[in-house]
């Protein structure tokens, strides 16, 4: 089964998506925030990534587009939840190599349906 | 697949909790006028979270509510907004309703809609005012993208909605498109996915082989979709793509549904005509307007209302998982106590095996085992105290807030600086040193620090310093609350003392001693009392509760310099560091830390005063001296007469005494054990301890004691030294 890396600084995000996904039978990898995140999408591959925007240490545009430089992760999808009042974060995410968003508020349905259109 | 959201509350409101304190104490940082972007984008992600969470787990009005904060702290963040001292306050507000919705949520109880509604206006009052023109544009800017183009093409599409059977999709991919994540097939699977589809590929771009790039994209696809979908469902696919190709949606009026000819299926690739590229390069421009749209943007108070009878089961059974007393213990303690255990078990299975087949030839090996055993029983035993330890941080982190808002109050201008939050404490004394803490702190803001002019008159910088320390001293936890302010008046206290009969005459006393006078009971300078501090609760209550947690208060003064309350506490409140001595066949606990020194009285150091008891003389100072046996009722000392006996100098709230015993026994670590909750308080003692032969001994509270002991003999304590 794919393996998915959840990004999110927010503890009870990072458990929700977890929780769902792996409810659906996804590996699920945790991360914290952009850093964390680089070091374990080096330390093992990846299928997908679901990262929050706003985070520190290194926020999820900042992320995608360091993740984008790895050879491994060239045409990974990288998906960002970010909040439908934030049009210029989709840009800049699309920018630095995002593949799409995930429109925050989410539920866990509208987040797998979204997770099963990318990576099935 | 349904998931119960609730399990994910209490970590919400843990995590929301402290989100609102960054955001309280970031606010707190801030200058007017200043923009510190780390600063605020700290507080700003904050809220951020807070309302993306509060989204998600079904919280819509918290969520409306942040989204208002959200945005102004937005404003600011990229400098389109002005940090102001009007603004700061109303966002510190914001932060404490926040709170209010937090906790009403979690409990389960209703929330004060008006006052949030009263937020609410403030909150846009600052969005809307000093619109300098961009600030405006931003209040209404975020949504507003959205909202312009959508109704722009809604009509075109409605308008002809009727006779609209199909869609025509011209779908070029530039060559980069696979570098995005993004596979053009999922595009195509989607779409057919809405209803029937036709689809065309062209090859024409497809390279030579020995030039082709596998990393590159080279089909363009048109597909026809034979389904009267709205166009909305189609922009929604092509949404995160929209950037990554050129592409064309065009509608397809009821008469030519029948021309479509294909089989249907995406794999039944057949080439198309050259005229091809170039519709499709002329549909792009054309369609671009509406590429841009973004998905179905619904704004947020939208939703926030439509979902309010939603949240609020939601709430109930949330705030049922919440309450309890937890602690966050770093998994670093944990780890060690596992490690201790794992130690514990090894010991135990070799004593064990020594045990089945004992004899005296391996009495060294017991006892080096029991030995093994103690060492890791007493660290055992500390890490298990660690885990009570937090960082007086918890405590201090009230005290920004505090002192900002009772400083423009009273209009003085005040620093507050925190030293050693870090420093780990017990968590009771976490729990109980808070209220004592900020009366002092009060004080200090009341009637230590002057008026701004009164403190440029006096020569000092307009803005007035209160300092909260907490550092390790000598096995202790001293926490000091310093200001540089006007200093105590020792001839007010004085005149004071003797009106309210706390004391009957100046005599002789030291600046030290008369300051100690406000700790007592009954003693409160009436002219005074402001809203601020003396709310009838005296510096004897705070005391009081210091001596209760096992510590002691002291106070530093110097006129016109500044003041300092220091106050000492045990590292633990379970264990105690104790002397035993005994008093006929009595053993009582001195706490090691109270103990100055032991020595045995001559004759010549005695000195009765009349009326005023007995005291000795120890290095040129009078002490007053405790009959142990006296005090406690003790029957048959070993002497009364106390040459004979041994006196232990003790300290305590800065004054020293000499108890009198028969004998000193042993130091040893001992558990408190509370009178209270087993049996009742006894005056003078703090709690009891099981001694190793099973026996009861009294643990003294020194302070306390004294006080007791003084009660025979008013005025004697005060005139000692």
């Amino acid at each position: 089964m794919a393996t998915i890396l959840a990004v999110d600084d927010s503890a009870s995000m990072r458990q929700m998506v977890s929780f769902t996904l792996k409810g659906a039978g996804y590996d699920v990898v945790e991360a914290v925030d952009g850093v964390d995140a680089l070091n374990k999408a080096k330390q093992q591959s990846v299928n997908l990534v679901i990262t929050d925007v706003n985070m520190p240490n290194m926020d999820g545009i900042t992320l995608i587009g360091e993740l984008r430089k790895l050879p491994s992760y060239k045409f990974t999808p990288l998906l960002m939840l970010t909040t439908e009042s934030a049009p210029e974060k989709k840009q800049a995410g699309k920018a630095a190599g995002a593949t799409g968003w995930i429109v925050k508020p989410f539920n866990p349905d509208q987040l797998l349906a979204t997770v099963k259109k990318v990576i099935g | 697949m349904s998931i119960d959201m609730a399990q994910f509350h209490q970590v919400f409101f843990e995590e929301s909790f402290e989100g609102l304190d960054i955001m309280e104490s970031g606010l707190l940082g801030m200058q007017p006028g200043e923009a510190d972007s780390e600063e605020i984008n700290a507080i700003f992600r904050a809220a951020h979270s807070i309302k993306g969470g509060a989204g998600t787990f079904g919280f819509m009005d918290i969520s409306a509510f942040t989204h208002i904060m959200e945005t102004l702290l937005d404003e600011m963040r990229d400098g389109r907004r002005d940090v102001t001292s009007d603004a700061i306050d109303v966002l510190l507000k914001s932060v404490d309703i926040l709170r209010h919705m937090m906790t009403a949520t979690q409990d389960g109880d209703e929330i004060d809609t008006d006052v949030v509604k009263s937020q609410q206006t403030e909150l846009e009052r600052i969005l809307a005012s000093d619109a300098s023109g961009t600030a405006n544009d931003a209040g209404n800017g975020e949504g507003a993208g959205d909202n312009e183009s959508a109704p722009a093409e809604t009509p075109d599409t409605s308008g002809s909605s009727d006779e609209i059977v199909g869609w025509k999709i011209v779908f070029n991919p530039h060559d980069t498109i696979l570098r995005s994540g993004n596979d053009p097939y999922r595009i195509i699977r989607e779409l057919s996915e809405l209803g029937e589809t036709e689809v065309i590929c062209d090859t024409d771009q497809l390279p030579d082989l020995k030039d082709f790039d596998v990393e590159n994209y080279h089909l363009s696809w048109e597909i026809r979709l034979n389904a009267a979908v709205e166009q909305q469902a189609i922009n929604d696919i092509f949404d995160w793509v929209e950037d990554d190709c050129d592409m064309a949606i065009i509608p397809i009026a009821g008469a030519s549904t029948g021309a479509s000819t294909g089989t249907g299926s995406p794999a039944s690739a057949v080439p198309a005509d050259s005229s091809q590229s170039q519709s499709a390069d002329a549909a792009t421009a054309e369609s671009k307007p509406a590429a841009e749209t973004e998905p179905a943007p619904t704004s947020a108070p939208a939703p926030a209302t439509a979902a309010k009878q939603a949240a609020k089961p939601a709430a109930k059974s949330g705030g049922a998982k919440g309450g309890g007393g937890s602690i966050r213990v770093d998994t670093a303690k944990i780890d060690s106590l596992i490690n201790m255990v794992g130690e514990l078990v090894i010991t135990q299975s070799m004593l064990g095996m020594l045990g089945e087949d004992f004899d005296m030839s391996r009495v060294e090996k017991l006892n080096e085992g029991l030995s093994q055993l103690e060492r890791h029983t007493r660290e055992l035993q500390e890490s298990v105290m660690q885990i009570r330890m937090l960082p007086i941080s918890f405590t201090f982190s009230r005290f920004p807030r505090l002192v900002h808002d009772l400083s423009s109050k009273m209009g003085k201008k005040i620093e507050l600086e925190m030293i050693g939050e870090e420093t780990e404490v017990d968590k009771t004394v976490i729990e109980k040193i808070g209220d004592p803490l900020v009366h002092l702190v009060r004080n200090s803001l009341d009637h230590g620090i002057e008026m701004p002019e009164d403190r440029v008159a006096a020569g000092k910088p307009e803005t007035g310093k209160i300092q909260l320390i907490a550092s390790h001293k000598g096995g202790n936890i001293v926490i000091e609350i310093r200001d540089d302010g006007r200093g105590l008046n020792r001839d007010k206290i004085l005149s004071k003392a003797i009106e309210k009969g706390v004391i009957s005459d100046a005599g002789n006393l030291s600046d030290k001693q008369i300051y100690e006078l406000i700790f007592e009971a009954g003693f409160s300078t009436a002219d005074q009392v402001s809203d601020v501090s003396g709310r009838g609760v005296g510096m004897d209550v705070v005391r009081r509760n210091i001596n209760e947690l096992g510590g002691g208060i002291e106070i530093e003064s110097t006129q016109g310099q500044g003041s300092a309350i220091i106050i000492r506490l045990p590292l633990t409140l379970a264990i105690l560091d104790g002397q035993s001595i005994k008093v006929g066949d009595e053993t009582y606990i001195v706490p090691l830390v109270s103990i100055v020194e032991s020595i045995q009285c001559k004759p010549e150091m005695l000195n009765m005063v009349a009326g005023k008891g007995e005291t000795f003389k120890l290095r040129e100072a009078y002490l007053p001296i405790i009959r142990m046996h006296e005090v406690f009722g003790v029957e048959n000392p070993q002497s009364t007469n106390i040459t004979e006996g041994l006196l232990v100098v003790v300290e305590g709230d800065g004054q020293r005494c000499g108890l009198f015993v028969d004998e000193l026994l042993g130091q040893h670590q001992v558990v408190i054990k509370s009178l209270e909750t087993n049996y009742k308080k006894v005056d003078g003692t703090s709690g009891a301890t099981i001694l190793g032969d099973g026996s009861v001994a009294l643990i003294l509270d020194i302070p306390d004691l004294m006080r007791l002991a003084r009660r025979h003999q008013p005025i004697q304590f005060l005139k000692s030294a």
